[in-house]
């Protein structure tokens, strides 16, 4: 039987893509929700600026994970190296 | 399975073919148009309906974000920022609706989503500082930076249709997936989460928008 290995390498590489690529992000928003929290809890007067910024905040910072979403997407699905 | 790349196509006019993602739009925008001409038609200052008294504190809560935001009067931004507000809630939210896939999942209408704020920033900077105090911003604090503000007008766009399309698109595979695998009520928590993540989305477009178009309007530094 014949191995596809450009199929074989794609769908490993999309795991990876979002495997690796979330870690990232999650210990980034960890940090940045735990910085508001201690904000927060300093100055519960400023909770609607300290909460827009952080949402904002955390929306920068999973862009990084949707590229990775969004790469392994297109080497599903939109993988240029596969003929239709 | 179904690439989420590509939409289906429920009808075509001769050449032209009509996908998912357009129809859903254009019935968005028809009841978001008929919606609104119903509230503002019978507006009063004296003994206003209740849906007058939703519609002006939705309002006045809009502009309080977009003067906290922007720090300048919110009335010039208002009809933009309201309106892409509503359009993507309503869009994100119509995956509530059986059958329906929201038109934000698909990465056209989050493209189309994205060129408004790209266009507007440019409108709005120029409207306020003119073309030279515009391009001049570009150069703040110095010449050297001139490249990198370039390709941040371009980036900072792809970035917002991007995570627009990401959230919304990967509620629905995920909801998708789990539909597949299981039974039938299962993807419900999935579903409670996916119109929390909607509506935060909505939020944050519109308040990044609100970002770019007020760093286009400032002076200091573009």
């Amino acid at each position: 039987m014949e191995v596809d290995w450009i199929k074989v390498v794609s769908i490993a590489s999309a795991a990876f893509a979002v495997a690796f690529g979330a870690i990232g992000p999650a210990l980034a928003e960890g940090r940045a929700v735990a910085g508001a929290m201690d904000a927060l809890a300093r100055q519960p007067e400023a909770s609607s600026t300290i909460s827009r910024t952080l949402l904002v905040g955390l929306a920068m910072i999973e862009t990084t994970a949707i590229y990775c979403l969004v790469i392994a997407l297109l080497l599903l699905f939109a993988n240029p190296f596969i003929a239709k | 399975m179904k690439s989420p790349l590509e939409s289906a196509v429920i009808f075509s006019l001769g050449p032209v073919h009509f996908t998912q993602p357009v129809v859903a739009t254009w019935v968005l925008i028809t009841a978001l148009v008929a919606l609104s001409a119903l509230v503002t038609r019978r507006l009063r200052v004296e003994s206003p309906g209740r849906a007058q008294v939703l519609l002006e504190s939705f309002l006045q809560l809009l502009q309080s974000q977009i003067r906290d935001t922007m720090r300048c009067e919110p009335a010039p931004f208002l009809p933009l920022i309201t309106t892409l507000f509503l359009f993507v809630l309503g869009a994100n939210l119509s995956s509530l609706i059986p059958g329906n896939e929201p038109p934000t999942a698909a990465i056209e209408t989050d493209a189309a989503l994205a060129l408004i704020v790209f266009v507007s920033v440019i409108v709005y900077g120029i409207r306020a500082r003119g073309v030279a105090g515009y391009l001049r911003g570009f150069a703040t604090p110095s010449w050297v930076m001139i490249p990198l503000n370039l390709i941040e007008q371009v980036t900072r766009s792809f970035a917002l249709m991007v995570r627009l399309f990401g959230n919304v698109m990967s509620g629905a595979f995920v909801i998708a997936v789990v539909l597949s695998l299981a039974g039938l009520f299962l993807p419900i928590p999935f579903m409670a989460l996916d119109v929390l993540t909607g509506i935060v989305q909505a939020y944050i477009f519109t308040v990044l928008a609100m970002v770019f178009i007020g760093t286009a309007v400032h002076e200091e530094g573009a």
